[in-house]
């Protein structure tokens, strides 16, 4: 194992080596359109333009970012928002030429004293789920777009052949070039274009550069993600982080994008020029020291990653294990952190961006891939994060080599791992019920565990097969609902509840049966099912701190607004909540770490030179966060029936599910739901599940009406122009829009509440049109 | 190439230091072209009861396995240097060392540290500092061998 202090050159990874004629695959370039752009230097956070591109028209040009567009968008994923809603219409798809898929920065973006300081956002319409999805990632892309001059890259339009965008902020140019003979999956490509593009042939030249790229399975499957580098001077590789979620690759690679390329004319801790860089030290030395004295007694996320969380899920029942079917499993030790700790390469630093002692980005170097076109070769493998980790319980993998094999192949065919492994679970489940089997898996023995049948898949996936299954199962679970429903094959309510899905997206792995806001979590959301928004397992289902609809109401209001911060500003959550003061929990409220919601306080000023304390954070997240529920709302899935969530997230579907964990069902039926123990002892399990069933749709959709009043939304889920405009948030355009969809659904008698309020209960307000009197 | 084995650090006779900081003075001048001392020198005299203590690192290196871009290497003669030409100014080496002797004045971005050159003890009246030779083997410190799980 090697052991620290070894001098940078004397590194080695041991991976397989290949040598390109970088000079050949160059040559091949053919220039189709460039720009000249003035380079200038980002002031206080922002380099206050945007770079525009339309592939069809062939034309770059800038935008201005505007003080409007800053106090109201702040940046990063608003900037994407505001960008979007010029952009688009109501009707465009994923694949519509008018599509944009936006790369933003946000003004904390690229600063190196604190750590989790490089995300870049990315924003576009979703294969899965047709309206905006938006993805935080890592890597070298979003500093480096910002230190070139722009604050976000738009894309519009489709390219006739395979191009490579190269925006080089050494010389102040932008090329698009055809680029047919370089490699398309990520692990080559990424190196490729690395070596290609970099000034010098060493590694300080190499590390100017960043490359987004996908692979072939984003052109083959609605699960494209978009691979964003970032050079390794200590590995000598490209590594990748990953925009994993809703399809961002398939749209790259439907506007036939092989890359996007980034290069900048130097690197240092001051390219933000921020107004007071003295304040950004001495808050970002305080949480260095916090890492350095507290990370291995809390998350030991230096050690193992994400991956820490896999034991703490298996013990409280939330380790999404055979479809999200189970929460535990006794096979789950052998996928614990430590068995994977053995197998990473030991060497620090491993932050995604410059700076971060989080150090959560772990690697195995020299993995010997076992399948597929790259058998035999030894690669980096990134990750395996917990999501990864997860993803493969879900499909009942438990040998930590396969879920290296399956981190290593989804990332290079550039493929989501969360989307690929749920729904790969769901397809499980389905052939174990005989509703799927090989015939009409195209060949393929899906059952639970069954890795190699799995990366078969991936690999179907990746050389474009055309058979019926790969065909639709490559889309994902909704559509794979759709088919076997149309098919006949199976019960239409079992398919519907145990599919992982909701608007459309796959399920991120947590396992919600037990936690109600958690529920709310995942449904009550944006983009889909993804726990970007809210994580409050722990907080309603261990520590009961949240008893009422109201106050999961108002923890739904809180950190869906504080989390949705971190993408105005390009930052990474982990460093809020996955190391936390000594003292936090003496706190007033623990639970949002009120040291370092002060920490951001001070580091938007000190970056800005503005004076904004936390309440206006949230209000800057409010305002973004309003307008894209609004965006949904007018691309035709923001009320309530899209925030329909499977009943395999609420409770058991199946009577071995309910079996597996009878007592503690049985008391809910009791403590809950005032049974006894003689009438629940009279009952067969269907009749248990069918009462439980009853009850937790009625409680979902009770939370669902809170959490409507308390977003300042209507009872079917419509952000209202009355709370848009206290935000300042006044496009008469939306407005409108908002004030017609809302009289649609008064005609349509869907302004009322969603839950039955019994004795003693009551609905949020009892006035109708509540919201009109704001 | 040859790893350097051994590396010169700073001891104290904390008997024949008067507190005049002279030492301060001298290694501020190395490091920023002043006589300041105080929070640009390397090296800190700290008044402890009656008695001095030197603050200054020792070169175990710990904060060389930190520097996310290669800008802390140990050169020839052992001594752990930060290029202030690579140095991002992140302060994860600030942050990271066991003793907080990795040093930040605000006149730059860049950390800096003591890099044995004597200047101290050059500069000292009373004799109170001396550089004295180590096997870097018996004090280097990483970073990794302290997580673990
Ligand atoms: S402050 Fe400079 S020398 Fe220290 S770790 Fe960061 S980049 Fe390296
Ligand atoms: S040896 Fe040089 S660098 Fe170190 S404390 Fe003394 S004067 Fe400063
Ligand atoms: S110069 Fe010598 S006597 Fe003066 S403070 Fe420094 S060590 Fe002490």
């Amino acid at each position: 194992m090697l052991q620290g202090q070894i001098p940078i050159d004397e590194y080695k990874t041991g991976n397989t080596k290949h040598t390109w004629n970088l000079k050949k695959l160059r040559f091949a370039h053919r220039v189709l359109f460039d720009y000249n752009y003035k380079k200038q230097e980002v002031q206080k956070g922002y380099a206050n333009r945007t770079l525009y591109i339309d592939l069809s028209k062939k034309e770059i040009k800038e935008k201005k970012v505007t003080e409007e567009m800053k106090n109201k968008f702040t940046g990063g994923r608003g900037f994407g928002l505001k960008l979007l809603w010029d952009s688009i219409t109501s009707e465009t798809r994923w694949d519509s030429v008018e599509n944009n898929l936006v790369i933003t920065t946000g003004p904390l973006c690229g600063i190196t004293q604190y750590p989790g300081t490089g995300k870049s956002l990315c924003l576009t319409v979703s294969p899965a789920t047709n309206i905006i999805c938006d993805c935080n990632v890592g890597g070298f892309v979003g500093p480096y777009l910002k230190f070139a001059g722009f604050d976000a890259l738009e894309i519009q339009g489709k390219a006739k052949d395979d191009v490579i965008i190269f925006i080089d902020g050494e010389n102040g140019k932008i090329t698009v070039e055809i680029a047919p003979l370089e490699e398309t999956n990520t692990h080559l490509l990424t190196e490729q274009l690395t070596y290609m593009y970099a000034s010098e042939d060493n590694d300080r030249s190499r590390q100017k550069v960043a490359v987004v790229t996908s692979g072939k399975g984003a052109e083959h499957s609605w699960w494209g993600c978009l691979n964003f580098s970032f050079y390794d001077i200590r590995r000598k590789v490209a590594r990748v982080k990953q925009a994993g979620r809703g399809g961002l690759g398939t749209v790259f690679r439907d506007k036939r994008i092989k890359a996007i390329v980034v290069k900048v004319e130097k690197v240092h801790g001051l390219l933000n020029n921020p107004a007071d860089p003295e304040t950004l030290v001495k808050v970002g030395t305080k949480l260095h020291r916090e890492i350095r004295d507290l990370d291995k007694y809390q998350c030991n996320m230096r050690a193992v990653g994400t991956g820490h969380l896999v034991e703490i899920m298996d013990a409280y029942d939330l380790l999404p294990c055979e479809n999200y079917r189970f929460g535990s499993f006794p096979k789950a030790p052998k996928i614990y952190s430590t068995k994977f700790y053995e197998l990473f390469t030991k060497i620090i630093p491993d932050g995604c961006w410059f700076g971060c002692t989080m150090a959560c980005s772990k690697t195995v170097d020299g993995y010997m891939v076992k399948t597929g076109p790259y058998k035999g070769q030894k690669v980096t493998v990134d990750g395996p994060e917990y999501e990864t980790i997860a993803a493969c319980s879900n499909m009942s993998i438990w040998d930590p080599l396969w879920i290296l094999e399956y981190n290593f192949y989804c990332d290079t065919y550039g493929i989501d791992t969360i989307s690929t492994g749920t729904a790969l679970a769901f397809y499980m489940e389905m052939y174990e019920y005989g509703i799927l089997n090989k015939n009409r898996c195209d060949g393929l023995e899906l059952c639970f565990g069954n890795a190699e049948a799995v990366l078969e898949f991936i690999h179907k996936i990746a050389r474009g097969e055309k058979g019926e299954f790969i065909n639709v199962a490559s889309k994902g679970i909704r559509r794979v609902k759709d088919w076997l429903i149309e098919k006949g094959w199976g019960d239409e309510k079992l398919i519907e509840d145990t599919g992982m899905e909701s608007k459309g997206l796959e399920y991120s792995e947590y396992v919600t049966k037990e936690s109600l806001a958690m529920q709310g979590g995942y449904g009550l959301t944006l983009k889909g099912p993804q726990h970007d928004e809210a994580w409050l397992i722990f907080m309603d289902m261990v520590n009961n701190a949240i008893p009422t609809f109201e106050d999961k109401a108002e923890a739904l209001h809180y950190f869906p607004m504080w989390r949705t911060w971190f993408g105005l500003n390009g930052l990474c959550k982990l460093p809020w909540n996955d190391i936390e003061p000594a003292n936090n929990a003496e706190t007033d409220e623990p639970t949002k770490v009120p040291e370092h919601v002060q920490n951001y306080v001070e580091l938007f000023n000190a970056v800005t030179g503005k004076k904004v304390d936390k309440k206006e954070l949230i209000l800057q997240s409010e305002r973004c966060y309003n307008w894209q529920r609004a965006m949904n709302v007018w691309m035709g899935r923001g009320r309530r029936k899209d925030d329909w969530i499977p009943y395999r997230s609420m409770g058991p579907v199946t009577e071995m599910e309910y079996i597996s964990r009878k007592d503690r069902y049985d008391k809910q039926l009791i403590e809950k739901q005032g049974f006894n123990k003689e009438q629940i002892d009279k009952m067969s399990v269907k009749e248990k599940m069918k009462i439980l069933y009853d009850y937790r749709q009625d409680q979902y959709q009770k939370l669902a009406d809170a959490v409507y009043y308390r977003r300042g939304w209507t009872p079917n889920g419509v952000p209202t122009p009355q709370k848009m405009r206290q935000l300042g948030m006044d496009d008469p355009r939306m407005l409108k829009m908002l004030q017609e969809k809302i009289d649609e659904d008064e005609k349509a008698g869907l302004n009322v509440w969603g839950g039955k309020y019994g004795k003693g209960e009551k609905p949020p307000s009892i006035h109708p049109r509540y919201w009109e009197k704001w | 190439m040859d790893k350097p084995k051994k590396v010169k650090i700073l001891k104290f006779h904390p008997e024949k230091c008067n507190g005049c900081l002279e030492c301060e003075k001298a290694c501020s001048m190395v490091h920023f072209k002043t006589k300041d001392g105080g929070d640009k020198s390397a090296i800190r005299i700290i008044k402890n009861g009656d008695r001095y203590q030197m603050h200054v690192c020792d070169q175990r290196g710990l904060c060389l396995d930190m520097c996310p871009v290669g800008a802390l290497t140990r050169r020839k003669n052992g001594v752990v240097w930060l290029d202030k030409d690579l140095c991002i100014g992140c302060q994860a080496c600030v942050g990271f060392c066991p003793i907080n002797a990795m040093r930040k004045s605000v006149s730059r971005i860049q950390p800096f540290k003591c890099i044995s050159c004597g200047a101290c003890v050059r500069a000292c009246p009373n004799g109170a500092l001396e550089l004295v030779e180590v096997k870097i083997d018996e004090i280097k410190e990483i970073v990794y061998h302290k997580l673990g799980v």
